[in-house]
């Protein structure tokens, strides 16, 4: 990334020193652990690789780490590696046959739907280790007047998670710009309106295809293993399943899912969206919520398929044509 | 360059090519002339791999296609202008250039081709940064080309790039199609524009319903009864 972002970023790191509660700190490393997953969503959705099964890899990373670190005792430092390895052979895994026999589309949407469900079934299932839907808490080594720990990633100061989140971000934005000018934007743009006519100029359809897959799964699950260590808690409803995997689709295309920040508008967007609903209507009409996200998700799609951003954008260059 | 020796192809149980053999020679340029639905499009998605030979062989250079997927058949020098142009509409027509020279071998030439594409198609140039998809027919003809050309290849495959053009363009990308054989390629051109295309080429050959019916020179197949009738129309 260029210089010109610099004072940006810098902005953005005095934050945590300025807004008046850890409340809104901490609101601000949800909306940039979840900005990061989401931009790692868009990799793959801005292409029409409409994927369903990103909570899994989600799950995967947060499960990976916690569960090495309780059982094994092993430092996130190496956990995360290879949790992110193993959300990587699980999109390879899935990839593969998808890309390889053209499953595309609803098809594709479908089949990694179906693998959210699996790995959320899987870690209900093996309750005795991973808790099951109660969830499962990282052991903490913050007691005893400690109060953070590099090696377990453990801070009792939600700053400084601030600025890990802050850096995962940035890494993400930065992936996106890469890949944006790289060869393999205009392989996959190819791809995406005409795969015979892309093979023939000699793009390896599947290869790119599960490429763009590997590096959208790499990030999620590194968002998934930040996020479940930022909570010091996971929970299968919360890290992974149908509901995260909804949640990112949603945000996603609410933000607008063709340009950079568009995944970031998103997370904005819906966390002030929770903590409206929050705020107005409390918790007393159960599952209001969800109704409220559906029904927004069907007006975005139908009216604003680009995203309030995208359609920002677009207003933009038209004012200025 | 190019051999079919009794080809075989189709979409499932559905049969489009029976025992198809033709020769294309370094230098030459050939034409398949046929009616609609004769398997004029087949014998070319079958050349580039784009769908399976059931029966018979494709040599490239002596080398068998067979066990070659469809995105290494440019690296083999073979180049096609699909049928309909097929351009990446998303994208503008510099970069729809740049997917043209997409392998690793085209890559470090892309300056230097886009420079003779250009000079080639001027109007490429005045319309480099429009999307490609919002041009009209004729400039997505030129684009579909100047797109195969990008990677150098030893064979041109054109696909009816008349088809659907008013007339004048039609005569301007015959003038183009005669320009690039002057630069020294070597080209294969499918068309239902007999009298036009067999103009350009040296040979020809007659394909209805899956079967070669007749080759020969241009001035052959012009001259025959068969063309003149069917084709021709006097
Ligand atoms: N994808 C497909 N699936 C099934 N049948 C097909 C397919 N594509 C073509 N065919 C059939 O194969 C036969 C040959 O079609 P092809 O497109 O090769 O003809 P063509 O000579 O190119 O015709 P045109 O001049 O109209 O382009 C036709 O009968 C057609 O219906
Ligand atoms: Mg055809």
């Amino acid at each position: 990334m260029d210089r010109r972002w610099l004072p940006a970023l810098a902005a953005l790191a005095v934050l945590p020193w300025v807004v008046p509660s850890s409340y809104v700190v901490h609101l601000l490393v949800q909306v940039l652990l979840w900005s990061f997953i989401y931009t790692g969503w868009s990799l793959m959705g801005r292409f029409g690789l409409v994927s369903f099964g990103h909570g899994a890899f989600m799950g995967i990373g947060a499960y990976a780490v916690v569960l090495l670190w309780n059982f094994h005792g092993l430092s996130p430092w190496l956990s995360i590696p290879i949790g992110v390895a193993l959300a990587v052979a699980v999109a390879v895994l899935i990839g593969y046959p998808c890309f390889r026999f053209g499953i595309a589309g609803h098809y594709f949407a479908l089949v990694t739907l179906a693998l959210t469900e699996v790995v959320r079934s899987v870690i209900v299932a093996l309750r005795d280790t991973t808790g099951g839907s109660l969830g499962i808490t990282p052991n903490s080594v913050l007691k005893d007047g400690v109060t953070w720990s590099v090696q377990a990633l453990q801070f009792a100061d939600k700053r400084v998670f601030f600025y890990i989140a802050l850096a995962a971000w940035a890494f993400g934005i930065w992936v996106w710009h890469r890949i944006d000018k790289s060869m393999m934007r205009y392989a996959m743009e190819a791809i995406g309106s005409d795969e015979q006519a892309a093979a023939s100029v000699g793009v390896n359809v599947t290869r790119t295809k599960l490429a763009i897959t590997m590096i959208s799964a790499a990030l999620t699950a590194l968002g998934g293993a930040l996020f479940g260590q930022y909570q010091q808690y996971v929970n299968p409803e919360t890290v992974a399943g149908i509901g995260v995997s909804l949640q990112i689709v949603f945000a996603v295309i609410a933000g607008g899912m063709f340009v950079r920040f568009g995944p970031t508008v998103g997370a904005v967007f819906t966390l002030l969206l929770t903590e409206g609903l929050r705020v107005g209507i409390g918790n007393k009409v159960n599952a209001l919520d969800s109704t409220i996200y559906g029904l927004m998700l069907v007006l975005f799609i139908i009216y604003m398929p680009t995203g309030i951003l995208g359609k920002l954008a677009e207003k933009l260059r038209r004012a200025r044509a | 360059m190019l051999e079919l020796s009794r080809v075989s192809a189709g979409y499932g149980s559905f049969q489009a090519l029976f025992d198809v053999s033709l020769e294309v020679r370094a230098g030459e340029a050939v034409a398949v002339i046929g009616p609609n639905g004769a398997g004029k499009t087949t014998l070319l998605r079958a050349i580039s791999k784009l769908i399976e030979v059931s029966a018979g062989e494709i040599r490239m250079e002596g080398r068998s296609l067979g066990d070659v997927p469809a995105h290494r058949i440019i690296d083999l020098g073979l180049s096609q202008v699909p049928e309909h142009r097929r351009l990446f509409p998303r994208l503008t027509v510099e970069e729809n250039l740049r997917m043209g020279a997409y392998t690793a071998a085209a890559r470090p030439k892309f300056a230097q081709r886009l420079e003779m594409v250009y000079a080639l198609f001027p109007r490429m140039k005045e319309r480099r940064h429009q999307m490609a998809g919002t041009m009209s027919g004729g400039e997505q003809q030129m684009c579909a080309i100047g797109r195969a050309l990008m990677s150098g290849p030893k064979l041109l495959l054109l696909d009816e790039p008349s088809a659907g053009l008013a007339p004048v363009i039609v005569q301007s990308i015959f003038d183009l199609v005669r320009k690039i054989r002057e630069e020294g390629y070597t080209v294969m051109i499918v068309e239902q524009n007999v009298r036009q295309v067999l103009k350009v080429v040296d040979r020809a050959y007659l394909l209805e319903v899956g079967r070669i019916k007749l080759a020969g020179s241009a001035a052959e197949l012009l001259a025959s009864a068969e063309i003149q009738k069917a084709y021709v129309g006097l």
